[in-house]
């Protein structure tokens, strides 16, 4: 059956986030959408993500949580995990590399945490935007250690991408899949870069606004619809070897 | 110009590649957007950037630059020195930045 996704929501704990990315806003308009599962990805922090699957399970949209993690190339790599502690996890061990900078809440936005009623919890004070310490090999494989996947995100865009920052992706690079951006299609990006075209891919809106979320436009075709066969689905990352 | 005699005027620390090379360089590329490099940068090419990846060993490879330099003193990882020296890349780390490097280089002579 197809599970219509958009693996790649930031709420408003990115300093990018619009302040109404809050939990209800997100889960209410990706339901709206008709949308089977999200995930939520804020930079380098995953505080939001509690919130988001408490209300995806009210509502009845599977919601995984992750983040976008920058690695030390600045590379943007969506990290996804299959339970709240597991991405706790691999967050924990994620901090021990992430240098403490102050935000600047004028400057870049502030970084707010809710409850599952939109409530305010705190604020992050630390900025989440910068690079962690951490090369992409030993990212990738910090997300397999803590049973998660590892897709470089929009990697046909000019900035933060695997491609733009490395030339290309190393063969040996152990990804789940890739991720394309809403500025192209796969067709297109294959037609340019054949040799990728072995890797699964998969197409997010990286919202960072309400009106940003996808519609059911990308799906995947899984036995079930829930967060086990999302992960059995994506943990196949060679198309080839998967056969 | 010859590496051997940059690695001295500079007081680089030369991390892989032959020693005392003889090999010549005429120019000097700074960037660190790997793709930007496979498309601007050029043959004989000193190229200097912060990446310190195992790519930036394949880009020199293809744009046939000899030498590397890895300025700030940033440490480069034990695969990319291993691979560098398979391709037979000069790689030097300097305590410099890319505009001091630049600039040295300049007086050196290099246009």
């Amino acid at each position: 059956m197809k599970l219509y996704y958009d693996f790649h929501i930031h709420s408003a704990l990115s300093p990018c986030g619009d302040d109404d990315m809050t939990p209800n806003n997100i889960i209410n308009m990706s339901v709206l959408k008709g949308l089977d599962a999200i995930a939520i990805t804020d930079h380098n922090n995953a505080a939001n993500c509690e919130a988001c699957m408490e209300l995806g399970r009210r509502n009845g949209i599977i919601v995984v949580p992750g983040m976008e993690v920058q690695t030390k190339e600045e590379v943007h790599v969506l990290c996804l995990f299959e339970s709240i502690e597991k991405v706790k996890s691999f967050g924990g061990e994620l901090d021990k590399h992430f240098e403490w900078i102050r935000n600047s809440e004028e400057l870049l936005g502030r970084q707010l945490i809710f409850d599952e009623n939109d409530e305010l919890k705190g604020e992050e004070k630390r900025l989440l935007i910068h690079s962690v310490d951490l090369n992409i090999y030993a990212l990738v494989e910090l997300a397999h250690m803590h049973k998660g996947i590892a897709i470089p995100a929009h990697i046909d865009r000019k900035a933060f991408s695997l491609i733009a920052n490395l030339g290309f992706l190393p063969p040996d690079l152990n990804v789940d899949a890739l991720e394309l951006s809403k500025k192209t299609t796969l067709e297109k990006f294959i037609g340019k870069n054949p040799m990728y075209r072995k890797y699964r891919f998969l197409s997010n809106s990286d919202a960072h606004y309400l009106y940003d979320i996808s519609e059911r436009d990308n799906w995947l075709e899984v036995d079930e619809k829930d967060i086990e066969n999302i992960f059995k689905k994506l943990r196949r990352s060679n198309k080839e070897e998967s056969k | 110009m010859i590496i051997n005699e940059i690695i001295e005027e500079l007081k680089l620390n030369q991390v892989s590649g032959e020693k005392d090379s003889t090999k010549t360089v005429d120019g000097v590329y700074i960037c660190d957007l790997l793709s930007w490099v496979m498309a601007n940068g050029s043959k004989g090419d000193i190229w200097i950037t912060v990446q310190t990846h195992l790519n930036i060993i394949a880009v020199a490879s293809l744009l046939e630059m000899p030498m590397i330099i890895v300025p700030e003193s940033i440490e480069v990882e034990e695969d990319t020195l291993t691979k560098a020296d398979e391709e037979n890349i000069i790689v030097c780390t300097s305590e410099l930045d890319s505009f001091t490097l630049a600039c040295k280089l300049n007086e050196m002579g290099m246009q």
